[in-house]
């Protein structure tokens, strides 16, 4: 190669990158600074917001408990979807990875479909399904002997953990069937062969393999419940407020924007400290199954 | 290989019918003849599809939707396409941390982005403009657009081009007659799932969203803030019925396994 095509093959890779980062330098960068900047602003009733540097918002956050409570709610209702999402869909992603080719296409299809289809449509369906007392969930559960007296699902946690592992499930099941394809079927008819049962195979063979994938597929699904809108808003009420849900009502409604973006700030903040940890920690546990 | 039990089975099906049931549901109560929440049990009526037609603010939010999703996923290809060539054939430095860059909008909650966008746009004085809409619409549907484009220009044959090089094309010919068309299953790809992604976004677009630029997503939350209606049903199927239409034609051109399977693939 010409010292001049050297130098050109150089500057290509940058000449063809830079309007894309000249985009994201510009509206995505500059305004998540700015958020976080705004955070430290000032805001009253009637002077609005004060471009000055103080720490009121945080120290606000930090000391009234009514912020503790939200986090604390908004991070149960994400641990407990997240287990619920990994206690169902690793076993259905291996049920799934059985079935032969028709069905199976077939059926991945029908699980992994709904993560295109709108979170507003798939959350009022189960809004629809709770309905008040005597909603299709509860008149079942009540036929069935399940239970006695109806369960309130609307404007509870319970609903909202319901709803939004559905909402979830799909990255599970994704995330655990990539995991499977990477397994190779002859070592459980090996273990088989050798004397194993089914439930030595699952537990000694099959688990370990998969768990990476349930693993990560528990960090997508944690950081996306943590940080839900749509599901929460509609399930929760105007009550049972999220981390998003109160930052929304602060810049919507109360049009207190620096403590809206201190929120905002502390949950992206919270959520990129847990998602690059455990990744870290799930690399170096599982080193030899990322090779 | 082995075969699944009759308990596996089972718990196969009740996991599907709870996965496809709030859908379903949604679906069918909009086909009710009655003026109240109901599953159909005296007949199917299209009484509630017509009556959407007298709600001119969510045929307006159904256009704005449309238009918002064609136009900020083509404008992302404008700016994905060279950034995917360029990490697809050169080793350069910086090449991760671009590439991590351009896909960060995944990360990071869209909630955070809709208030950053909205303190950003509202300085700009381009506050509820469609503009600033298009503008957020790409950042968050760039990162769909590059991951497809990126695994087209990956799995491209270069041989083709060295063989149009050794004829005299470059430079533009090149690009227009030789590689856009042999990355281009990948490029429209790229541009339906970035469509799906624009036209469903609630999180973000609630922040940005004022009367007259509302999307249908944000049109159908605000309604069920206030009362639930068979009407918001009837509106999500029709939403439902346009995401199933673009689903089948990604699955067509370019087989949906593929798309949803590339989701946690960065190309390296």
């Amino acid at each position: 190669m010409s010292a001049a095509a050297e130098e050109r093959s150089a500057r290509a890779p940058w000449a063809l990158t830079a309007p894309a980062l000249m985009l994201f330098v510009g509206v995505l960068l500059i305004p998540l600074a700015m958020t976080v900047m705004l955070s430290f602003h000032d805001w009253g009733q009637y002077k609005g917001i004060e471009p000055v540097f103080i720490l009121k918002n945080w120290h606000e956050i930090a000391t009234d408990p009514y912020y503790a409570e939200m986090f604390w709610r908004t991070f149960r209702i994400a641990i407990l979807t997240t287990l619920l999402t990994a206690l169902l869909g690793a076993p259905e992603a291996y049920i799934l990875n059985r079935m032969s080719g028709r069905w199976k296409s077939f059926f991945l299809l029908v699980i992994l479909g709904p993560l295109l289809i709108s979170v507003v449509a798939r959350t009022l369906g189960w809004a629809l399904l709770f309905g008040g007392n005597n909603g299709l969930v509860n008149k079942l559960l009540i036929s069935l002997g399940a239970i006695r007296s109806p369960i309130p699902f609307m404007f509870t946690e319970t609903g909202m953990v319901i709803a939004l592992a559905h909402v979830m499930m799909p990255f599970m099941v994704l995330s655990v069937w990539a995991a499977l394809q990477r397994l190779d079927p002859q070592i459980e008819n090996a273990a088989m062969s050798l004397g194993a049962g089914p439930v030595t195979i699952i537990r000694r063979i099959i688990m370990p393999q998969i768990m990476p994938g349930v693993l990560s597929g528990a960090i997508i699904v944690f950081s996306l419940s943590a940080s839900a809108f749509a599901t929460p808003a509609i399930i929760g009420g105007r009550r049972l407020k999220v981390a998003a849900t109160l930052a929304y009502d602060e810049f919507l409604n109360t049009l207190n924007w620096p403590l809206g973006a201190a929120v905002a700030t502390l949950l992206l903040v919270a959520l990129v400290l847990i998602v690059v940890g455990s990744n870290a920690l799930i690399e170096r546990r599982y080193a030899e199954v990322f090779r | 290989m082995s075969r699944n039990g009759p308990l596996a089975l089972i718990f196969h099906a009740i996991f599907v019918i709870v996965m496809v049931a709030p859908i379903l549901v949604v679906c069918l109560v909009a086909f009710t003849p009655e003026g109240f929440l109901s599953l159909p049990t005296n007949g199917f009526s299209l009484r509630w599809f017509r009556t959407i037609a007298n709600y001119p603010e969510f045929i307006h939010a159904f256009w704005v939707s449309l238009g918002l999703g064609a136009l900020s996923s083509f404008v992302a290809l404008l700016f994905a396409v060279p950034a995917a060539l360029a990490i697809a054939r050169y080793r350069f430095r910086g090449r991760d941390v671009l590439a991590a860059l351009f896909l960060s909008p995944l990360m990071i909650p869209h909630v955070v982005l809709g208030i950053a966008f909205l303190r950003f746009f509202t300085s700009a004085g381009l506050g509820g403009s469609f503009a600033a809409l298009i503008i957020a619409h790409v950042i968050i549907v760039f990162p769909f657009a590059l991951r497809l484009t990126l695994a087209a220009a990956t799995g491209m044959d270069r041989t083709v081009e060295m063989a149009a090089v050794s004829l005299g094309a470059g430079g533009w010919t090149l690009f227009r007659r030789v590689t856009l068309p042999l990355i281009l299953p990948g490029v429209i790809s790229g541009w339906a799932l970035a469509f799906i992604q624009s036209f469903d976004d609630l999180t973000m677009t609630v922040f940005l969203a004022a009367p007259g630029t509302e999307t249908l997503p944000v049109r159908m939350f605000l309604y069920i803030q206030d009362n639930i209606d068979p009407l918001v049903t009837s509106v999500s199927a029709c939403v439902i019925a346009i995401t199933m239409t673009a689903l089948i034609l990604l699955d067509r051109f370019y087989g949906l396994d593929r798309v949803l399977a590339g989701k946690g693939d960065t190309g390296r």
